[in-house]
This record gives structure tokens, sequence and C-alpha cells, in this order.
């Protein structure tokens, strides 16, 4: 097992994956030369893992010169740039173009989200507490490179969080997700068949510390519970649901 | 209005028309395009204008001086001043730049000191201008400060303290220096004319008992904005003593409530029937925001851009706001929460979408092009849009003005400057294209993603009605901004960032900007010599260049452009070029 992961981080060829500063998503070309913020310039996840990891890329971007001879022109005059250090988005002064006193105000909101609540008003009684507006954790992904951070508040269900994070890893997918997504999950035969096969399954940190198969709990207590997400290989994921391959095993 | 006489009368005849009668009738006139025009006709009717005018708005305070104000008008009571270039709001200008209010106040309270009004939008204010205007203007009643800086809390202590009459003030998004909620207690005890009281913009406490007295003692008072740290409680209280309230602005929202004290804030909002105006809602939660449905019902504007509502709390509480006309929103509520906008708000004539998070990349569900579509078909009065996102197509903007045509604000902001149609990879200069073609009475633009000169030829072409461009990022050659120059003759403000404009552009305007109020061109290809040049030949400009620290010599790094009957301002500072005709 390590060894075939040794080698398949030896056959990454690490220009490939350079990280740059962008957008995420396929369809962003990178900057014309000489541009003033080259930071548009970020490749999707797809091209840069490339087939290297043996996934299928759903859109495969066309490397070549993606512009038209209309841009050729575009920002070549702007004289003082460094197309080799395109600067981060934050750094462009002034842009996007809000009012300090709406940044502070987000920046705030933000900052009191991740410390604890201090302030109880003295007559409410505590029943539960209330989810903060955002729940952002990271999602990583066997032998990719970097990962990502996705903000769980805004998904209903487990279907779309499959979705976008299908989106994201490309070929990943939790499987077919009926209404219930949940209830698939638990469906013992597609189960079986993620754990026997190659496909990816989602697994999440919860609370407490365990890392738990994403599906078992109702969406809510997902994401309440939810610190961290890992898309694991399915072989290294059949500790995670002893009590479903027990059903399996009982039934066939 | 067209006040010019159908026939030339004998300059004897027109004294015969008593001056006070004339002026009365002139008061009747409000509008300052209208007053304007009065004071053309002749010099009778210039006199009675200027005796008779009561309030004045200036645009750009460095075009007239306050002393040629107060010799014209002897009589003001109120005036609107605006100071830095807009923007000074995204820290493109130098904190000392000036627009300093004081020399104003000097001049006014020597010559008119029966100023009652004043309305500040960036300019500088100090304590020490507050205070003098708290103790030199005896009538004084209305203060609204919007996107100033320079004055911290205790100079609102002095106009609380001092200001007897006062009915309005309005602290909106300003550069505050925040020491304390005392000032709120420096109102006396048996003061009561207040009618507008704004200091949502605040972040320290005010003493909530105070509060609650002021609030129940100004029987007139019609517009109350809390800021943040008003908790709950107060709001509940301060709603049952002001039911008459026509706009509120909410503390923070996300405090816990029983079933118990939530029904009575439910209740205590059901007593205000005249709401108008719905704003706050720091942090809010959606069974908290399920309190407010019973205001619901009348309101026309509802601003929720300082909390990231998801979808699904919008979809469900907008249907209870059928009235609504104007909505603020933050991008959170993503295209599924727009497209409820859409389905439930057939009177909306104003959007604003924006965003939760600009500098954070991985955010993924933000609103795309399918948002603001489905807006457009659930709405067509739409006529305001401000729209920041990360994906646009052009097929999507022209869905939204042929839904739509009668835009009279359109401004959107895809974020990464100078990104194509991500559908086609093609720039975004039919998106615009469709804009100008479509909406005729289009007066304010402002555009992004990446755009050829191909959008300035459209713009010059057919928007005719234009009054304010803003441009960043874009465009290929100096052909761009003299497509604009040539063809939006009713351009009064054009402010450009980060585009291949040089001197032969920035003097293509030559003959316009006596016309315009003003002109912003930041990190473009403009050179010192072309603004000697420019100043040179035009001496009732003011051509500024603001200077950065390490630039070359011959650069412009940012050049602003004003028309001025006050000549070269004296108070720039010494990282500010100014060059006249002189």
């Amino acid at each position: 097992m390590a060894t075939a992961e040794a080698d398949m981080y030896v056959t990454i060829n690490f220009e490939e994956t350079e990280l740059r500063l962008g957008l995420p998503g396929p369809t962003v070309p990178p900057p014309p030369l000489g541009s003033r913020t080259g930071a548009a310039g970020k490749r999707g996840f797809s091209e840069t893992v490339d087939l290297k990891l043996n996934l299928s890329p759903s859109a495969k971007m066309d490397g070549c010169d993606p512009h038209g001879a209309a841009i050729k022109t575009a920002n070549n005059a702007c004289s003082n740039n460094d197309p080799a250090k395109p600067p981060a988005k934050a750094q462009v002064v002034g842009w996007p173009p809000i009012r300090s006193f709406r940044k502070n105000v987000m920046a705030v909101q933000k900052s009191s989200n991740d410390a604890q609540p201090s302030k109880k008003p003295a007559a409410a009684t505590t029943t539960a507490t209330p989810p903060p507006p955002a729940a952002f954790v990271k999602v990583s992904m066997d032998g990719a490179p970097y990962l990502r951070k996705v903000d769980l508040k805004l998904y209903n269900s487990y279907s779309d969080l499959s979705e976008s994070l299908g989106k994201m890893f490309s070929s990943f997918t939790i499987g077919n997700c009926g209404p219930n997504g949940m209830k698939d999950f638990m469906s013992e035969s597609k189960l079986v068949d993620i754990l026997n096969g190659s496909e990816y399954v989602p697994s999440y940190e919860d609370k407490d510390g365990d890392w738990m198969l994403v599906g078992d709990v109702p969406w809510e207590m997902f994401v309440e519970s939810c610190k961290r997400l890992r898309i694991m290989k399915g072989s290294e994921a059949i500790g995670l649901a002893p009590r479903a391959v027990e059903k399996c095993k009982s039934r066939s | 209005m067209d006040l010019t006489p159908k026939q030339s009368i004998p300059a004897a005849e027109s004294t015969r028309f008593p001056d006070e009668v004339l002026e009365r009738v002139l008061t009747l006139l409000k509008s300052p395009k209208d007053r304007n025009a009065v004071s053309l006709v002749c010099k009778d009717w210039y006199t009675a204008d200027s005796w008779s005018r009561r309030h004045v708005f200036i645009g750009n305070c460095y075009s007239v001086s306050p002393e040629i104000v107060a010799r014209r008008f002897p009589r003001i009571r109120s005036v609107t001043l605006k100071g830095k270039p807009r923007f000074s709001d995204f820290n493109l200008v130098p904190d000392n730049w000036g627009a300093d209010v004081h020399s104003w106040l000097l001049v006014f309270a020597s010559g008119s000191p029966f100023l009652e009004e004043l309305r500040l939008k960036r300019m500088r204010v100090t304590d020490g201008s507050l205070e003098f205007l708290a103790l030199n203007f005896p009538n004084f009643r209305a203060l609204s400060l919007l996107s100033c800086d320079g004055f911290s809390t205790s100079g609102l202590a002095t106009v609380a303290t001092h200001c007897k009459n006062l009915i309005e003030l309005d602290i909106q998004e300003n550069g505050i220096e925040d020491l304390s909620g005392e000032w709120l207690s420096c109102f006396p005890d048996n003061f009561s004319t207040l009618e507008v009281l704004n200091f949502s913009n605040l972040i320290t406490d005010v003493n909530t008992e105070v509060l609650e007295r002021l609030v129940s003692r100004c029987r007139s008072l019609k517009v109350l904005k809390l800021n943040r740290s008003s908790s709950l409680d107060c709001l509940h209280r301060l709603l049952t003593s002001a039911p008459q309230l026509t706009e509120l602005g909410v503390g923070s929202f996300s405090q816990e409530l029983t079933p118990q004290q939530h029904a009575e804030l439910k209740h205590a909002f059901g007593f205000c029937k005249n709401l108008t105006v719905l704003s706050g809602f720091w942090d809010a939660t959606a069974l908290n925001l399920s309190a407010v449905y019973p205001a619901c019902s009348g309101l026309s504007f509802l601003n929720l851009s300082y909390t990231a509502l998801q979808s699904q709390e919008l979809a469900s509480l907008l249907p209870h706001c059928p009235c609504l006309r104007r909505l603020w929103v933050l991008d959170s509520v993503g295209d599924r929460g727009l497209e409820a906008v859409g389905a439930n708000c057939p009177s909306l004539e104003e959007i604003r979408v924006f965003p939760t998070d600009p500098f954070d990349e991985d955010m993924l569900h933000t609103v795309t092009e399918s948002g603001i579509v489905a807006v457009s078909q659930g709405c067509p009065k739409l006529h305001y849009i401000l729209y920041f996102c990360r994906q646009m197509t052009n097929a999507a903007v022209a869905t939204v003005v042929r839904n739509c045509p009668d835009f009279t604000h359109f401004r959107l902001c895809i974020m990464n400057p100078g990104q194509p149609d991500h559908t086609t990879n093609q720039p975004m200069d039919e998106a615009f294209g469709a804009v100008v073609k479509t909406c005729k009475k289009l007066k304010r633009l402002s555009i992004s993603g990446l755009l050829t000169d191909l959008t300035f030829k459209y713009i010059g072409e057919y928007a005719k009605n234009l009054e304010a461009l803003s441009v960043a990022f874009a465009g290929s050659s100096d052909l761009g901004m003299q497509y604009v120059m040539e063809g939006c003759s009713k351009l009064k403000k054009l402010e450009i960032r980060d585009c291949p404009f040089g001197n032969a552009a920035l003097l293509s305007g030559l003959e316009r900007y006596e016309s315009m109020r003003s002109l912003w061109m930041s990190a473009c290809n403009v050179t010192v010599d072309g603004c000697k040049a420019l100043a040179r030949q035009m001496p009732r400009l003011n051509v500024e260049v603001m200077k950065e620290e390490g630039s070359d010599d011959c650069k412009a790094d940012k050049v602003y452009v004003y028309r001025t009957v006050a000549g070269p301002r004296r108070d720039a500072p010494p990282s500010v070029l100014t060059f006249s005709s002189l």
C-alpha cells in the first residue's frame, strides 16, 4: 500500500500542480501577458491533478491559448507590471469596490462567529446554541496536493454537497443519493460496491474527534458535528462502516 | 422647465414686479436645477433667487469657495456638501487629501449664522468643527454625516449637548473614532425634538435606559437606527414606546430568545404599522427573523446586507413583504435566494447584492448569472441594480435588460478583474452593449469583466443619457476613452482605474470637462506632462495629481480633474500636485 502511494506521488509532475492564486473553476483562462493583476490564472483542480491520479476530469480544459484576437492588446500598455509575480487578489488596492465600513462589518462578524459567544442575556434560557452563520470545513482528498474549504451551511442536503464536491474534485461521487441521501448510504449493496471498488468515500471528523462515514445521520446533525471532511480511497474506508458491512454479510 | 420669457420685456417693465412677490413665488421651486435655471433669466431674477435660496447643493466642495457661496446666498439655511472623490471610499485617496469642512463653517458663522441643516459626504470633519457648529449656529437642527472622517464620539457629544433644537442626527458609515457611547447621554433631560436618530455605525454601547427615555420623550421620532450592540430586549421596549416609527434599524439579531420573548417581540413589531424601511440585522438567525413578519406588510425597503442569510431564510421572509421596492442582501442567499426574490417581489425596483467575503476565493455558492436573470424575470419594474458576482455571461445580461428595459442604474461588478464570459471565454463587450442599447434611460453605469474598446464604442454610441460611468481594468487603447468623451454629452462623473488610457485619451475630453463635475483616472498611462497640457489649456479646471511613493517623476499615478470657479486649492498636502494655467 505504502509503495503504491509513493509511486503515485512520484508520477505527479510538480510543475503541473503548481499553485497559483485565482478563482476556482476550470474555465478561467490564464491572464493575458502584461495584465496588471494576473490573478485570473488559477487552473482548475482537474487540470492540475490530471490523469496521473486516475481521475477523469469532468471538464477538460483546453490548455492552449483561450483568447481571441480581441484580447491580445488588452492591458499591454500597463508598463510597470511584472507578469512573473501575480499579486493575490486581496492586494489590489480598493478592489473589489466595497466601502471600508462594509468590509469591517463583515470581518467583525466572521471573527465573532469563530469565538465563543460570550454575552448571553440574563433572561434567556439555553436550549441549543444557535449555529453560526457559516460552517467552513476543510476538505481533503487522498492524493490531492492541496485542500479545499466548503461552507456546509450553503447546502441543504447530502446530494447538494455531493454535487459540489463532485465539481470540485471532478470524479468523486458519494454514490447515488435518493431524495433522502442518507438512505442510500445505508443501502448495503452500494456500500459494498464502493468499498470493494476503487471509488472514493467521504468521511468526516466529528466533534469528538472520531472519523465517521458521511451519510449516517440527518443532514442538520451532520452539519453541526462535522469538523472536517476527508475523501478517502474506498479500500481504506472499511473500518468506518462496520454495521453496514455486517448487515451486508448477514444477508449474502 | 422653460423659464425664458416668450417675448422680450423692456427692462423698466420687468422691475415693476415686486421683489417680495417674486421671491415668494420662487421659494416654491425646490429643485436646485430649476433654481439654477431661474437665476439665469435676468439680473432681477438672479437677485431674487439669491435672496430666497434656502438650500444649496454643492457636489464638489472645491468647485466653489465658501466665500462665494455665502456672498451669493446670504440667507442660506441648508447646505449639502460633498468632498473627496468617490474612490476614497476604497482607500485610493490619501487621508490628508483635504475636503475639510471647517473653512465653510467659519464663513457661514460670520455671514449667515442661521444655518439649520448640514449634510456632508466624504468630508473631513474634526471634533473641533463639530463643537464650533454646535456653539455658533443657534438654530441648527439637522446634521447628516456620510462617509466622513476625522471626528470622534466626543464631537457627537458636543452636538447633543448644545443643539437645543436638533431634529436630525444621522451618522452613517464614517471613519469615526468610537470612544464611548456617552454622547447619547448628553442630550438634555427635557430634550424632545428628535425626529431622526441614526447611530447604526457606532460600535460602543450606549446607555439603554437613556436611549429608552429619549425615544419615549421624542414623540415625533420617525427614524431610529440602532447600532449592533443594541439588544433585542431593548428593541422590544423601544418598539412598544415608539410605534409611530417609519424607519427602523435593529441591532444584532442573534440573541437567543425564549418562546415567550419571541412572541412578545413579534407582538411589538405588530404595533409598528407605519414601517416602510427596515435595516440592521447583524447576525440574524432564522428563528429571530420571523419575529419581524408582522411589521413587513407595508415595507418598501429592506436592508439585509449586514447578515449572511441563506436562501431558505430569505425565501421564508419575502412572502411577508408584498410591497417591497428596494432590497439589499449579501450573496450568501445564492441564486436560490434570488429566485425567491423574483417569485415574491413583483414591485421590486432596486436590488443590491453585496459579497459576503470578497477575498475568500473558496466560496462556492455565491451568486451567478442565474440569480440576476431570475430577479429580472420576476421583477419587471427593476431599474436599479448593484451586483457583485464571480461569474457572468453576455447572454445573461442581455436577458436581464430585455426583461427590464427601464434601468437607470446598472452597476455590475465581476470581482475578478478582466474576467471573460465564463461560458464562451469572450469579452463582456456584448453584455454592456446590450445594456446601453436597450436601456435608454440609463444614467449610471459601472462596468467590469474583460472588456475591449468595443464596450466603450457602444457606450459612446448609445448611452446618450449617461451621467456617471465607472470603469476598471478595461479597454485596449486610448480609443476607448475617446469614444466616451465624444459620445456621452450628458456625462457628469467619470472614474477610471487600471486602464490603458494615456494622454491622448485625457486630452480628448478637453471640451467636456467644464460641463462635468469631475474626472478620476488612476493607474492609467497618463503622465504629468499630459496633465500640465490639460491645465494650460483649460484655466477653469483644477488638474490635480496624487503621487505615490517611489513612482517615476513623470507618471501621473492618480489624476483628479474638476471644474471650479475658485481657482487652484491651497490646502492640498505635499503629495498632491496642482496644475493650473498660471
